[in-house]
């Protein structure tokens, strides 16, 4: 077992805690460096759809996971990313252009939201977000001039300054650029005041107000960081597809963000990646499992969808911590070994809190 | 004349929305969750009185009446076996759970061979009939809707003042720990209430589907009855109803006022404006925290 003795402040915030972690994470930054020559272009693109799943995914997971807010419209923001980008390349602006633009407007958007979130909290900020989710969606289809309806739009490839990223390798390194700084500026974020104000509203709304933290400023400030980060995700995503039409990003898509964030982690940044890496490979699995199934099961049109929720609901029983945390469990197990307990890691049961009382 | 019909279609509808969202009041009242599977389970109901009507032969009414009670044992169980063992945890985690509970009606029914992927017609005696009330066109349809859900308000009404179970469950919505000291067994009558609320949104389904047909994605309807519950006030068991009827007749009136597309998105303006400017509903109660 590892024992770290914190000398001074900086040790306490640094973002690689020890020597291990410098390592596994460099090796990991490097297999992800040299994976267009050790992967097929088929799971190159997989991997892109990854990290392009962790970034959306690391948006969802600062409101949802570290704010405590819950939305179940985040879609739309991946949406308002994906149209922007797609509308402005169009017009033949470049890509970094292109891409700030859509992630300002995915921000603002998230700004607007943000207004009754500020008023309602819990199951409304659900329903706010929902319906915008639908309202967003509906202009989507139905701005037809901008957006060409139903019949979706086309995504030229980036362009950045001249130099254009056609392959699946160029675009690959784009994403993976993006994810990385991404994932600094949130793992920053979090160490900063900022971060530690949005986890203690998650904690206790009212003991974050005592300790003079503005509520409104910070849950729009998450809001809006989160609308950025999940535009920039929509904006990538769009580029992968190539085309994009108003029912991609349809509650299916914002439930299948939270299904990322909860399988993954709630309120982890590994969480994020392990989550997105899980929605990736789920439909592959069940790809492959199809035919070591009987007919009747492995050629049902609903099988993902069960697979789905009997996924979501096996987590949200047993492993409320997620990937992340059954990781966690089995690390603790052999750095205490034999001194692992049961309850270790047992959730807190409290009698029912109202939330009606605000 | 044209108004009044749109009115009529949009109060039918509008009692679909209500049933469901009663059914979302009543365990938000009783157990502070939130179930987002509701849609799923008024399916499943108009899915099994199909079955009880056409695979088992059985007449309607008896077909409807099994349909109902057999959604209540399944949401006794549901609350059973999924639920009471997170009860306790942010609402998040329910949320979540009644989602992939959701997703799980959903594809079991998809998987049936030749009957999931299907859309289906309930056969019910009153198909096709109309009224005509001095000029006014009104379908039976619609009228057994509206009729149902009166006599189902008068009933729960009548559970909620007068019966000890009803009295109970009031208790217990209220103050939780309050009614466990009193003796009123807490636990029993969550499942109570998640029963209530099966067979309610059963009944949705079963009342629903002569207009719409029976599918898989009927659930979605469920979606809008969210708008329904947050405009009466999200813990006012009157204020679902209303509410579901405010939701219905707007839906109705801007589907034929307004230009294409506002249809789909009109409940959802509303419940925005909704938060916006009166966040507790037309019903709801104003309480504020004690730290």
């Amino acid at each position: 077992m590892r024992f770290l003795f914190k000398t001074s402040y900086e040790q306490d915030i640094a973002l690689a805690k020890h020597g291990g972690q410098r390592f596994w994470y460099g090796a990991l930054l490097a297999a992800l460096l040299l994976a267009p020559w050790i992967f097929p272009e088929y799971w190159l693109a997989q991997i892109s759809f990854v990290l392009i799943y962790s970034i959306a995914g690391l948006g969802l997971m600062l409101l949802a996971g570290f704010t405590g807010q819950v939305s179940i419209g985040h879609a739309a923001f991946m949406g308002v990313g994906a149209y922007t980008q797609a509308v402005l390349t169009g017009m033949g602006w470049p890509f970094p252009v292109a891409l700030a633009a859509a992630t300002a407007l995915s921000a603002l958007i998230g700004v607007v939201v943000s207004v009754p979130a500020l008023r309602v909290k819990g199951i409304y900020l659900g329903i706010a977000t929902l319906a915008f989710g639908f309202i967003v969606e509906e202009v989507f289809a139905r701005w037809e001039s901008v957006t060409g309806g139903n019949a979706g739009i086309h995504f030229k490839a980036p362009n950045l300054f001249g130099w254009k990223l056609d392959t699946s390798e160029s675009f690959y390194y784009l994403c993976l650029v993006l994810c990385v700084a991404i994932t600094l500026g949130v793992l920053n974020l979090l160490r900063s005041p900022t971060g530690r104000a949005f986890v203690a509203i998650r904690d206790s709304e009212i003991s974050a107000q005592s300790m003079g933290i503005h509520l409104a400023w910070f849950k729009g400030l998450a809001f809006a960081i989160s609308a950025a980060v999940v535009g920039v995700a929509g904006a990538l995503y769009g580029h992968k597809m190539g085309f994009i039409s108003p029912d991609q990003f349809s509650l299916l898509q914002s439930v299948e963000l939270l299904l990322l964030v909860v399988v993954g982690g709630l309120g982890f940044v590994h969480g994020a990646f392990l989550g997105a890496i899980f929605i990736i490979s789920m439909p592959q699995i069940i790809a492959l499992a199809k035919d070591f199934l009987p007919p009747a099961i492995g050629q049902a049109a609903g099988l993902q969808g069960m697979v789905f929720g009997i996924v979501l609901v096996v987590f949200v029983l047993f492993e409320p911590m997620g990937l992340y945390g059954r990781w966690l469990k089995v690390r603790t197990w052999f750095q205490l070994f034999p001194f692992y307990r049961k309850g270790m890691f047992k959730r807190q049961k409290s009698f029912t809190k109202s939330d009606r009382l605000k | 004349m044209q108004f009044l019909q749109l009115v009529i279609s949009g109060i039918a509808q509008g009692c679909i929305y209500g049933l469901i969202a009663l059914g979302f009041v009543l365990i938000y009242k009783a157990t502070e969750t939130v179930s987002f599977v509701q849609g799923d389970l008024m399916m499943l109901g108009a899915f099994l009185g199909l079955g009880a009507v056409t695979a088992l032969g059985m007449p309607f009414w008896i077909a409807v009446l099994s349909a109902v009670l057999a959604m209540g044992v399944f949401g006794l169980l549901l609350e059973r076996l999924l639920i009471r063992p997170i009860l306790g945890q942010p609402q998040f985690t329910i949320v979540m759970l009644t989602i992939g509970i959701g997703y799980i009606v959903r594809g079991v029914i998809t998987m049936i061979p030749n009957i999931g992927t299907e859309t289906h017609t309930l056969p019910v005696p009153y198909k096709d009939m109309v009224w005509n009330l001095a000029g006014l066109i009104v379908s039976i349809e619609h009228v057994v809707i509206i009729a149902s859900t009166a006599i189902l308000c008068a009933l729960l009404y009548a559970m909620f003042r007068y019966s000890t179970i009803g009295i109970a469950m009031q208790a217990t919505s209220q103050n939780q720990l309050a009614a466990y000291y009193m003796g009123i067994p807490v636990k029993r009558l969550n499942g109570l209430v998640w029963a209530l609320a099966s067979a309610v949104a059963a009944l949705a389904g079963l009342l629903l589907a002569p207009i719409t047909f029976v599918h898989v994605n009927l659930g979605y309807i469920g979606l809008k009855a969210f708008p329904a519950a947050v405009v009466g006030g999200f813990g006012s068991l009157p204020g679902a109803i209303i509410g579901g009827l405010i939701i219905g007749v707007v839906e109705s009136l801007s589907g034929f006022y307004l230009p294409d597309g506002f249809k789909d998105i009109a409940p959802y303006l509303v419940v925005l404006a909704m938060l916006w400017f009166k966040p507790n509903g037309l019903f709801g109660e104003k309480l504020r925290k004690k730290v």
